[in-house]
């Protein structure tokens, strides 16, 4: 039998992590549906009846507004014959939720409101006020300054424990808002990778591909922002966006430090020195003092954030506010969410200015994760060969900073954040294995 | 030449160019100030302040180009060609300097032993210049752009 424990050590990794659909399906059992993972943002349903529909660990849910507000997450199936209830990506369900099958009725907040002809119930175990023949609910459901996740576990650590000092990210996020908090951009990009989930994840934090991977757009924006340069004395702030990727290795080596925690999330340090000194920018920064005075805009500004990973969920850049939530379909299909937000009470230049980010590098026609995609999948194929049996996440192992159980990167390049996840994946491993 | 001829003949052209990876001579066929644009639905009545899947005047055109044609773009050394329809052609409306076209496209896209298929509805802006017709805005609604990218778009469709 397969021992999953045994495919994972301090520096290395069994191909087998990635290729074996057994081990894929233990994922879902052990990690997904255990962990909590990302519904949405409660701007995406912003009236009663909007929904949103995902999945949690192949199960299909449902994040529904209730006629009084509330936002609640459900198994989204009818308890009667188990059709799908709310069938668009989003949409909204209207006063109540109708199945389509048998014509059963539920409010907005899942109880079951009317069965048609309802006799021929008597003396049965079905009972209307049973709350078993409403929708069902997911078993947790929280939020975090607007941003909703569901566990399909009874048990375990609140949101904002799970989300420990990870949740800088989202503070980071809603903190630059004038008004505290964000609101979705509505559309939503969904793009499928012929790769394991895992690869998406561990390739947000890997420093040393970068100016690899994307040398070709890095060299093309540069070429064209010089061009542009010497046209008209300015160089347009969104192709740095891209001709970053020029930088020398050891650049990113000195700038990108990551800090690394045992629930597998990591925070990587920002690169794109995103607080320039132009017009729109300091007008910002007056509307954020003027909202939460000139020393607290100062810390807000002063957090030097690229992404937060929320192992093994979602992957946060908040100084540009967008957010990708990771959706396994099977060991080696991934679909990834595409999110953009807006700060609340902020100048319409400073959300066109993330925009281009969304557009250039996270739209389907991103120039930027055409070729990430290509390599994961690349090595999603290779992988299928058996020697070497193992992956190398030797970098800096070994001369990482290590406090109590967080560890942080003194080389940028270190595979640090890599191996820290999975050290998380062994121990939800673990724990399912024992349960 | 008739009009209907020209514009038929500007239409042809692009595809041609396209599909054998001119790029240089297609992103020559917009205007100075040329955009080309592709909302992510229907819906959209601009591009101002507004997610778009492509957003590009011909300088960044010109970064996308030379990004694909570079010895190290890695998405591009797995064969990749396309093959492009364009029918349904009407011109909206028209005057002396300005032409309005409605089109119905379809391109088959062969990526590894993949193929994908992307259809939808070209609408062109033309503008008449000393040159012959030029392209002012060209906007590309895929009819599948909300659906799930199995990968991503390397190039214009």
């Amino acid at each position: 039998m397969l021992n999953v424990g045994k495919l994972v050590e301090p520096d290395r990794v069994h191909r087998l992590c990635y290729t074996d659909p057994e081990v894929f399906e233990l994922e879902l059992e052990h990690i997904f549906a255990k962990t909590w993972v990302y519904a949405g943002h409660e701007s995406q349903v912003p009236k009663p009846g909007d929904y949103w529909t995902f999945d949690i660990a192949r199960q299909p849910m449902v994040m529904l507004r209730d006629a009084k507000g509330k936002v609640g997450v459900f198994f989204n199936r009818c308890p009667h014959r188990g059709a799908k209830l709310c069938t668009l990506l989003g949409g909204n369900a209207g006063k109540e939720v109708r199945c389509s099958y048998h014509g059963w009725r539920f409010e907005l907040d899942g109880r079951l409101l009317a069965i048609p002809h309802d006799q021929g119930y008597e003396g049965t175990r079905l009972s209307k006020a049973d709350a078993a023949f409403g929708m069902a609910r997911a078993p947790r459901v929280e939020s975090y300054r607007g941003f909703f996740f569901a566990s399909l576990a009874k048990d375990g650590p609140s949101l904002v424990e799970w989300l420990g000092p990870a949740k800088i990210g989202f503070d980071d996020m809603c903190d630059r808002a004038p008004e505290g908090e964000v609101e979705v951009v509505p559309n939503c990009y969904r793009v499928i990778q012929h790769s394991n989930w895992k690869l998406f994840l561990e390739n947000q934090l890997d420093v040393s591909h970068p100016m690899v991977v994307h040398e070709s757009t890095g060299r093309a924006a540069l070429d064209v922002e010089d061009e542009i340069f010497k046209r008209t004395g300015e160089r347009p702030m969104h192709y740095h966006m891209l001709s970053a990727f020029t930088w020398p290795t050891s650049k990113w080596n000195e700038l990108l430090q990551t800090t690394n925690y045992p629930t597998g999330h990591s925070v990587l340090g920002g690169y794109m020195a995103l607080r320039p000194k132009d017009p729109d920018s300091l007008e910002y920064e007056r509307a954020l003092a003027d909202r939460v005075g000139e020393k607290r805009k100062e810390e807000i500004l002063s957090v030097n954030i690229h992404h937060v990973i929320y192992y093994p969920v979602v992957s946060v850049q908040s100084p540009l506010q967008q957010l990708r939530a990771v959706r396994p379909i099977s060991h080696d299909k991934t679909l990834s969410e595409i999110w953009h937000f807006r700060l609340k009470g902020a100048p319409e230049a400073i959300y066109r200015r993330a925009l281009w980010y969304y557009n250039l590098v996270n739209s389907p026609a991103t120039m930027v994760n055409a070729d990430d995609l290509e390599n994961w999948n690349r090595i999603q194929r290779a992988l299928k060969a058996e020697t070497p049996e193992w992956l190398s996440l030797h970098r800096n192992y070994g001369t990482d900073i290590v406090e109590g159980d967080v560890i942080r990167t003194r080389e940028g390049l270190s595979e640090a954040p890599l191996r820290n996840q999975f050290r998380a994946w062994k121990k939800y491993m673990a724990a399912g294995a024992k349960a | 030449m008739s009009l209907e001829r020209e514009v038929e003949a500007l239409l042809y052209q692009q595809s041609e160019l396209l599909d054998s990876k001119a790029w240089e001579e297609y992103i020559a066929l917009f205007a100075e100030d040329g955009l080309y644009w592709m909302p992510p639905a229907p819906h959209y009545t601009t591009w101002e302040g507004q997610p778009a899947i492509f957003i590009e005047d011909r300088d960044l055109m010109t970064v996308r180009a030379r990004r694909v044609g570079h010895s190290r773009a890695w998405s591009q050394q797995a064969e990749w060609s396309t093959n492009h329809l364009v029918s349904n052609i009407v011109i909206e409306r028209s005057d002396d300097a300005d032409i309005h076209v409605r089109s119905r496209f379809h391109m088959m896209e062969l990526r590894r032993d993949a193929m994908r298929h992307f259809g939808g509805t070209y609408r062109h802006h033309l503008r008449r210049t000393p040159a012959g017709l030029r392209i002012k805005l060209q906007r590309v609604d895929l009819f599948n752009a909300q659906a799930p990218y199995d990968y991503v778009l390397q190039v214009w469709v």
